[in-house]
């Protein structure tokens, strides 16, 4: 490959303003791109633009500012669509992110019309149907299926994790069985960054007849999708992790699906006619938006998948690949065989995302992010939303690196420089009392 | 600011780890989370004559909620209730943005979370076990009731 390991970031990063400032002094690494990541000019542009040429509310005036924002909003539903290889723009629903995603399913999919006596996907679950979740879900894939078990006495089950983060789908032949109606997994872990083998899933799913959810908060940033060829009958994803702004995200699921599931949230822009007594409602997929939504937020999302698709993908994975390797080598150098630092997440670059978890025995997390953060390091330390996967390794809490493309080799050698720093100032492995207590 | 935060004082205050230790027979015992991390204070409280006559923690917890727990477990026994109360306060107020220099307490050891103070996402890690202490203190005597 030609590639030049340096010429990629360096060409990604002059389109992110606001990757050129400086933090307490210090030139900024910002190493948190799975809780957020940055926006490119051109999504900044596309917001603009709409925001001072375009704004009005959608779908409803005639006039013509409403048309242009319609044919924005739609326009970007169109370019969702193109990302995700889904057949037709009306099986995107804009949402308010990832997390508004999944409850939309937990409840047009979990309450459905009533208790499920049929089998359509607009039945609804009931008492005894099964929901398949995981150890390591973030807890926006765990509470609210928690609440349909609430309301709808489910059955609750959870994949175990593997000792290297990984979903371990040998157990998928014991957990799913005939009662389920949805195995509800990550695409791939904001903790461990490993990636889930979907058609492993896929298959156990389909052969009792449940449908497959996957939240692609972590992975959805990584280049375009063919979700038919996946296999799965719904995808979840935010804005903000994409490139995009804030305040919008995307539930996909399939025409035939979305079209048999009543509304979750009820309002304008949702109905086909409204009377006192009684209402019918619009076909999806504004049948699932009630209200006016995040208009230029769906623009800027528009946009910033249109960015992801005019990468250069297999160079900006081998680019991704490279890094992790320097990081994770990086902290093996660190550690000089003390066993101190641990890291959380599969070993094999090939079944992972570019998000590195560790552990440094004796320091807490937040104290190390704190400390970096002097160097113009952002991580991100704490529990990451996943508790049951700290639980699951007997932990409180991670470091979390997580890259972006535009992240270069600067910023790795900071983030190993710092953390350095950090072990020094908090006296780890000099068997200091105190503060081993992580 | 972490600059000033991970110096010595604090270090030290957490390393001491004063008022460690399950108390065997409490009159109240406090579990509270912090909910940004999951780091974890369960604090227990014994009280005769109307004053904390002894206390003990367990802290699965950062620097700051260490030393916080230490700086308690210093000073608090033989307190009234309301003194101790009282201090909790002031280490709310020395964490407000605009509060400015903390108000001399009692609790010399207080002054060294000021830089804390320009930290938003940390306040509750020094606040952490002045809640649980307060919680106790409020399950074991409670304001205005008999001790
Ligand atoms: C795996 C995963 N799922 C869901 C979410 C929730 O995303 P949001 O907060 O944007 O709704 C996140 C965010 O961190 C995530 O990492």
């Amino acid at each position: 490959m030609t590639f030049q390991p340096e010429a990629l970031p360096a060409a990604l990063r002059r389109q992110f303003p606001l990757l050129g400032r400086t933090v307490h002094g210090q030139p900024l690494h910002y190493l948190d791109n799975a809780a957020t990541s940055q926006m490119p000019q051109s999504v900044l542009d596309a917001i603009a633009n709409h925001e001072t040429t375009a704004r009005a509310n959608v779908l409803r005036s005639v006039h013509f500012l409403a048309e242009a924002a319609s044919a924005a909003y739609e326009e970007s539903r169109a370019e969702c669509a193109r990302y995700l290889g889904a057949g037709v723009p009306e099986e995107v629903v804009f949402t308010s992110g990832c997390t508004g995603a999944i409850n939309l399913v937990a409840h047009s999919f979990g309450d459905g019309r009533g208790p499920g006596d049929g089998r359509g996907p607009g039945d609804g679950l009931g008492p005894g149907d099964e929901v398949l979740i995981s150890e390591l879900e973030h807890h926006s894939n765990i509470v609210p299926w928690q609440m349909l078990r609430q309301r709808r006495g489910i059955v609750l089950k959870a994949l175990p994790v593997t000792d290297d983060g990984r979903l371990d789908l040998t157990h998928l032949p014991r957990l799913v069985g005939d009662r389920c109606r949805l195995v509800a997994l990550t695409h791939a872990s904001n903790v461990t960054g490993a990636v889930t083998d979907v058609a492993s899933v896929v298959a156990a799913a389909r052969a009792v007849g449940a449908k497959v959810l996957l939240d692609g908060a972590q992975y959805a940033a990584h280049g375009p999708l063919d979700l038919p060829a996946l296999g799965v009958d719904f995808y979840a994803f935010s804005g903000h992790k994409t490139f995009g702004p804030n305040g919008v995200g995307v539930l996909w699921a399939r025409g035939e699906i979305l079209a048999d599931m009543p509304p979750f949230l009820g309002g304008g822009e949702m109905i086909r006619r409204v009377t006192i007594e009684a209402t019918t409602y619009a076909e999806p997929p504004h049948r699932f938006e009630a209200g006016t939504p995040p208009i230029a937020q769906a623009v800027g999302l528009g946009a910033a998948l249109r960015w992801i698709r005019g990468l250069d993908q297999a160079a900006v994975q081998a680019h991704l690949a490279a890094l992790t390797r320097r990081l994770l080598d990086g902290l093996a150098a660190l550690d000089r065989g003390r066993g101190l630092i641990r890291v959380i997440g599969p070993g094999d670059l090939a079944a992972r995302l570019p998000v590195v978890s560790f552990t440094v025995t004796g320091a807490h997390p937040h104290d190390i992010c704190q400390i970096l953060d002097r160097h113009g390091v952002a991580l991100r330390g704490g529990h990451h939303c996943a508790q049951p996967l700290m639980d699951r390794f007997g932990i409180t809490g991670t470091t979390r690196a997580s890259l972006a493309c535009y992240n270069d080799a600067g910023d790795i050698d900071a983030l190993l420089a710092g953390l350095e720093d950090a072990m020094a100032r908090l006296r780890v492995g000099t068997g200091a009392s105190g503060l081993s207590n992580p | 600011m972490s600059e000033d935060l991970y110096q010595n004082d604090l270090l030290r205050l957490a390393a001491e780890a004063r008022g460690t230790g399950r108390l065997q027979a409490p009159d109240a015992s406090v579990t509270l989370d912090n909910p940004l991390c999951g780091d974890r204070i369960t604090l227990d409280v014994q009280l005769a004559a109307g004053r904390l006559s002894a206390l003990g923690h367990e802290v699965r917890a950062c620097v700051l909620c260490q030393a916080a727990a230490s700086v308690i477990g210093r000073h608090a026994v033989g307190e009234t209730p309301a003194r101790l109360r009282a201090v909790a306060g002031e280490v709310r107020a020395l964490l407000k943005p605009d509060g400015g220099p903390a108000t001399p307490s009692a609790w010399p050891e207080i002054a060294a979370f000021q830089p804390v103070a320009a930290i938003r996402s940390r306040h509750v890690c020094v606040e952490l076990p002045f809640k649980a202490l307060v919680a106790a203190l409020d399950a074991a005597a409670p304001e205005g009731g008999d001790a």
